[in-house]
């Protein structure tokens, strides 16, 4: 990764092969209990019980049951404790794709988040409030995503450059893109790569407050009646590594990194270009980078929140992306089954799109009663069986951090 | 691969807005003037902490006009004013034209803590009634959001958050993006504001840091006429070496810096022994400049605002080298090597 100008580089670009995948979310924990759920087409959301929503205009999240405490590792118990939500599923995910790629050791780490270890940030603006010195310390070092992903690292065995990325709810998707980059480049052989982000009350209230979230707490992504996201928590996490790499050691290839587009829509901090200008760049130079043609996207896992603002400006997107063969494109939005994920969204949705190519089904868009008229596309209404050989995941945030990832099944083309 | 070059630095400071006043503070070689913000606790305790503050801006020329700087709070009014002065008026002209693609990379320890601090309490006291104006504005990448923005700019757009060393990484990243072509010209941006919250958080670590604010920008090109890129070297992480003299020592290593009398070392220090041990255990004999020393400690700022100082003495002819370093709290080490322009 470093800026050395008098070394080469390995190669200018080079097969890019996912060998590990890891998720923890409201849906379950690990990949085979996420791959049923989205299978079967569930959803998984509850009454948030972390904090008071009492006064909040909704009570229901995404709210993942937390991972088990790890028995058997000197020192782990203390670390565990002073970790939040957010970095306890970060590790789950973590450890699950390092222990499916079979590999430990130094490697490149890229990290999206959005609220970081925010819950403690939290508790200690409250001590803090109140005078109490007890214990601030150690909140606001722990409260640095930073140092929660450098012990994070120490703790599963790896040790390299960490990168986190904190570009809203693109994070994730940029994080594995930026991996995506440095194996394709001949920049490292292997990154750890993901993102994560737990509920904290002060995010889930900003939403709230701009009235982002569905009273109802069900989110119906492209439905002509849609009235909100729901959020969500958990984290996404991938081995990306070289082809050559992963041959070499004989690992098993899950999947392959084809392409990844990343522009910015400047038309406002917090609402989308009406007509999805920069999903469009993002989308069209993911599929160039691929090789790909749009009719060749057998799925696309949209970012499809179910906000008025954002379904509208995406399907516009996909329409002006796919152009006359839109109706062709088979998409939908897992957020209907588990909320917004955050910074973790991207690549929890980059996971999901490889449990399609593996399983070979789409997953549902829950939920919905009438499809929106701005629907063009083939919008998957139930879990269904299908031939996938690429995916396409959308990601665009806060302050216009938009992202695309494309996956796919077969490592030879 | 082109050479990488500084196109342009710009700096927000305790010095002032600008690089002209961070030049002649530096050339004062005095330390700021502290501060105190006062707050009284629920307990009815007055907490009061000394701070290096920013002055308030005194030339609104400074400030680009752009109506979400309205709402923005310090921190994206400090990152847009350094990165007016690195850009320059002709270099944002051609970028609004459409002549130049400007990737933008800020980086960031603390982040929008204002506002946060604000829409949070407002959380506390009732959520029903927070103010959905507010939160956006929390956003660790509203900054980079409005520099974009500012300059009318679709190319990549990224915020990194980590400890004192981030800055390096973004340069790295810098560098990724112009070798492949993502952008033309690259704007990395540092920027911190302090309020209460994060000032007395500093003093936990230790009380005799002075917290600061600011922000610095640098504009990374290929091939112009300003100083060199010479390495970015991978920051060492603590996950793999915890001890931080050893950190230091292993990045070091891959400096190349030499001690002629001819290249400078802006380094990290803060004044306190126990946090600049790493740092001190460097056999250096040479000209350094120490800009926390002075400025107090802007978190992410910090070790861009060094850089800039490193940069601006290279461009006064004063020397050939400059290395920049910084022993960061929690996640590693990082540094640069810059040459001056032929």
């Amino acid at each position: 990764m470093a800026y050395l100008p008098h070394q080469p580089r390995l190669s200018s670009t080079r097969p890019v092969v996912i060998t590990g995948a890891g998720i923890h979310t409201s849906m379950g924990a690990g990949f085979v209990e996420n791959a049923d759920g989205f299978r079967a087409g569930r959803t998984a959301f509850r009454e948030v019980d972390l904090f008071d929503v009492s006064r909040q205009r909704v009570g229901s999240a995404g709210q993942a049951a937390m991972p088990e405490q790890p028995t058997g590792r000197s020192g782990m118990g203390r670390e565990w404790e002073r970790w939040d939500r957010g970095t306890r599923m970060a590790w789950a995910a973590a450890r699950e794709a390092l222990s499916q790629a079979g590999i430990r050791g130094e490697m490149p780490v890229c990290v999206g988040t959005s609220a970081g270890a925010m819950p403690i940030g939290e508790d200690y603006y409250r001590a803090a409030l109140e005078g109490t010195r007890r214990g601030q310390w150690s909140r606001v070092e722990t409260y640095q995503p930073q140092r929660q992903m450098t012990r994070m690292m120490a703790s599963l065995g790896i040790g390299g450059p960490l990168r986190i990325i904190s570009n809203a709810c693109a994070s994730g998707a940029n994080a594995i893109g930026q991996a995506f980059h440095l194996v394709r480049e001949g920049r490292a052989e292997r990154v750890l790569a993901g993102g994560y982000d737990g509920l904290a009350q002060m995010v889930f209230a900003g939403f709230d407050s701009l009235q982002a979230l569905s009273p109802s707490g069900i989110p119906r992504p492209f439905d002509a009646q849609r009235d909100g996201l729901a959020i969500g928590e958990g984290a996404g996490f991938v081995v990306v590594e070289s082809l050559e790499s992963a041959r070499a050691r004989g690992a098993q290839v899950l999947g392959t990194l084809l392409g990844y587009g990343a522009a910015t829509d400047i038309h406002h901090l917090t609402q989308p270009h009406p007509d999805g200008d920069a999903a469009l760049i993002t989308m069209t130079a993911a599929t160039r980078m691929a090789g790909l043609e749009p009719e060749q996207i057998d799925y696309i896992n949209s970012h499809g929140t179910g906000t008025p603002l954002n379904d509208v400006a995406e399907a516009h997107a996909v329409a002006r992306w796919a152009g006359e063969s839109v109706s062709e494109v088979r998409l939908s939005s897992t957020k209907s089954s588990i909320g917004h994920l955050l910074g973790g969204a991207g690549a929890v949705e980059a996971v999901i799109c490889l449990m399609a190519l593996q399983g070979q089904w789409l997953p549902a868009n829950v939920n919905v009663r009438e499809v929106d008229p701005v629907v063009k596309f083939d919008l998957v209404r139930e879990p269904r069986e299908a031939e996938v050989r690429y995916a396409l995941t959308n990601s665009f945030g806060f302050g216009g951090a938009n992202a695309t990832l494309i996956l796919g099944r077969e490592v030879e083309r | 691969m082109k050479a990488l070059t500084i196109g342009g630095v710009g700096v927000v400071s305790p010095a002032g807005w600008g690089l002209a006043a961070l030049r002649e503070f530096l050339a004062r070689d005095e330390a700021v003037v502290p501060e105190f913000l006062e707050r009284t606790t629920s307990a009815g305790d007055v907490i009061r902490t000394p701070m290096a503050r920013v002055p308030a801006l005194a030339d609104r020329a400074l400030l680009p006009k752009l109506a979400r700087l309205r709402r923005a709070s310090s921190v994206g009014k400090f990152a847009a004013a350094a990165a007016l002065e690195a850009l320059g008026p002709e270099r944002k002209a051609e970028i609004e034209a459409g002549q130049l693609r400007l990737g933008v990379i800020c980086s960031m320890m603390n982040g929008c803590v204002n506002y946060s601090n604000r829409f949070y309490g407002e959380v506390l006291a009732d959520p029903a009634v927070a103010s959905p104006i507010l939160f956006p504005e929390t956003v660790y990448n509203a900054p980079a959001s409005h520099l974009s923005a500012m300059v009318q700019c679709t190319a990549p757009n990224d915020t990194i958050i980590g400890d004192g060393a981030e800055v390096f990484l973004a340069l790295d990243l810098a560098a990724e993006w112009l070798e492949r072509g993502d952008a033309d010209a690259v704007l990395v941006v540092a920027p911190e504001e302090a309020d209460w919250l994060s000032a007395e958080a500093l003093g936990y670590y230790d009380r005799r840091i002075l917290p600061g604010e600011g922000a610095a920008a640098v504009l990374l090109e290929k091939d112009g006429a300003g100083p060199r890129l010479a390495a970015v070297p991978d920051g060492v992480s603590y996950a793999l070496e915890p001890d931080r003299t050893r950190a230091l020592k292993r990045l070091w290593s891959q400096l190349s810096a030499v001690d002629d009398g001819f290249t400078v070392w802006a380094d990290g220090r803060v004044g306190v022994p126990r946090l600049d041990a790493a740092e001190d255990s460097v056999p250096w004999c040479g000209p350094r400049i120490s800009t926390r020393l002075m400025l107090g400690e802007a978190m992410g700022a910090s070790a861009a605002i060094q850089l800039v100082a490193a940069v601006d003495a290279l461009q006064q002819g004063v020397y050939r080298q400059a290395v920049v370093t910084s022993v960061g709290g929690n996640q590693g080490v990082g540094g640069c090597r810059l040459v001056a322009a032929e």
